[in-house]
């Protein structure tokens, strides 16, 4: 243990996701060695982010203004939403270039025993954005293991009365994965062999 | 650090670090484990889905300080696939495994029967020949009879006397006119018939049963269970019942 603030700060660090306290204390050690400058510049970042960075209203991924950089970019297509867990998944299956059209970010995934159900997840939104019918496929692209696969069955059972095409990232991704981790060149081949998903 | 060798059930896993999870197994001959999984989230990780939430492997592992560390998984049955493809197979599977978790509380004390109990109910959720939500409450109310807290369903929990009017989760059961305490339950006889014949894997009468029976046995069944674990099992919530429609009586 250390003096207030000292300790303050590693209690802080530690609750990050992947910091231990060992990591915690190495971090805040760092930076009570750091030039003023750069610390302020860090802090700084922390503050905007929370200040200025929200969430597309339309597809939940992570934008700085009321849309999103890709639901406002007129190019995309509109016929197409592909399903993912998190915002770092659509940065994962953009640097594929293999997707041209739109997202839908659920916030997570599926897992009953952590006491989430769709109700928790932006399934609702989604359903919302389908039911005028201008989409003619979703393709879900939840992460590669059991809450991602569980999470696939759930909206292909909820969207199949809407009579759209729902498919699934092809395999050639291992099982058991995150999808942040799939390189591009796997990811981009896991949309070019997607399957139709059937319920 | 020595080295030791157990199959078992991976009841759930968490997120560790980076790429790592911390997963939890109910083993044959060790009890509930907890071991780290070094690298397991990265897509190419050699361990692959082998330690998934369901599936039955074959584990070697290290013995550590604080967690044990997972070197070696093979698959036995991956029951989880049967599951996933069947939403109200795998909200029922969950509150299972949710529900072993919380049964079983010491780590490493050998809970045979418990680990046999749970790898039937995975195998026979996953076959499809009864309902999920019955296949639960099977599981439920054996999982409560192994750990010692069996309903009574026959004579009354605290007299012994054989006419029963009430079922009161405090006695511990059904119990007579003269010893029902206030508040307690009156089920229709055909819902304590139900929860005896899933007690005792008579599927046949079970299968038969009637969708509004089904409905108040898994409501005391649930009561009963969260009342002994003193805890909700979160997973229940999302549970879904199959329409009676889509019930097979095989
Ligand atoms: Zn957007
Ligand atoms: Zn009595």
């Amino acid at each position: 243990m250390y003096e207030g603030v000292l300790q303050n700060l590693i209690d802080e660090l530690g609750m990050l996701p992947g910091v231990g306290p060992k990591s915690a204390q190495r971090i805040a050690f760092h930076l009570l060695a750091a030039e003023p400058a750069d610390v302020k510049r860090l802090a700084h970042a922390l503050l905007e982010v929370k200040d200025k960075v929200r969430f597309c209203r339309v597809c939940g991924n992570v934008a700085a203004e009321e849309e999103c950089r890709i639901c406002r970019d007129t190019r995309r297509d509109t016929h197409v939403i592909c399903v993912v867990e998190e915002s770092k998944d659509v940065v994962a299956i953009e640097k594929t270039r293999e997707f041209r059209g739109r997202y839908h970010v659920l916030g997570g995934a599926i897992s009953p025993i952590d006491g989430v159900g769709p109700d928790d997840l932006r399934i609702r939104e989604l359903m919302t954005r389908l039911a005028d019918g201008r989409v003619t496929e979703l393709i879900i692209a939840t992460d590669p293991n059991l809450e991602g696969e569980a999470t696939a069955t759930y909206l292909a059972r909820l969207v199949k009365p809407m009579g759209l095409k729902v498919t699934r990232l092809a395999s050639g991704l291992p099982v058991g994965g995150d999808l942040e981790y799939a390189d591009e060149v796997t990811l981009g081949r896991a949309f070019e062999g997607r399957r139709l998903l059937d319920v | 650090m020595s080295l030791y060798r157990d199959e078992g059930i991976v009841l759930r896993t968490h997120k560790l670090g980076e790429a790592d999870r911390i997963v939890t197994v109910l083993t044959r001959r060790t009890g509930k484990v907890r071991g780290v999984a070094k690298g397991v989230r990265r897509t190419m990780s050699r361990f692959g889905a082998r330690l998934e939430p369901f599936t039955h492997v074959d584990l070697q592992l290290h013995n550590g300080r604080t967690l044990d560390v997972i070197t070696q998984a093979e698959t036995i049955h991956p029951y989880g696939e049967a599951l996933v493809h069947d939403y109200p197979r795998y909200t029922a599977g969950s509150a299972m495994l949710e529900t072993a978790d919380r049964l079983i509380m010491g780590e490493k004390e050998p809970a045979l029967r418990q680990f046999l109990l749970l790898v039937g109910g995975l195998r026979t959720l996953g076959s499809g020949g009864h309902e999920p939500r019955l296949v639960l409450d099977a599981y439920f109310l054996r999982s409560l009879a192994v750990a010692g807290y069996a309903p009574a369903l026959e004579a009354c929990a605290r007299c012994k006397a054989p006419a029963v009017r009430a079922f009161a989760i405090v006695a511990g059961g059904v119990v007579c006119g003269a010893c029902r305490p206030a508040g307690s339950a009156v089920p229709a006889g055909e819902t304590i018939a139900l929860m005896s014949a899933l007690l005792k894997g008579d599927w046949a009468t079970a299968d038969a049963s009637e969708g509004r029976h089904r409905a108040e046995c898994s409501g005391l069944v649930a009561a009963y269970l969260q009342w002994h674990l003193e805890h909700g099992i979160r997973s229940l919530r999302h549970v879904e019942r199959e329409p009676a429609s889509s019930t097979t009586l095989d």
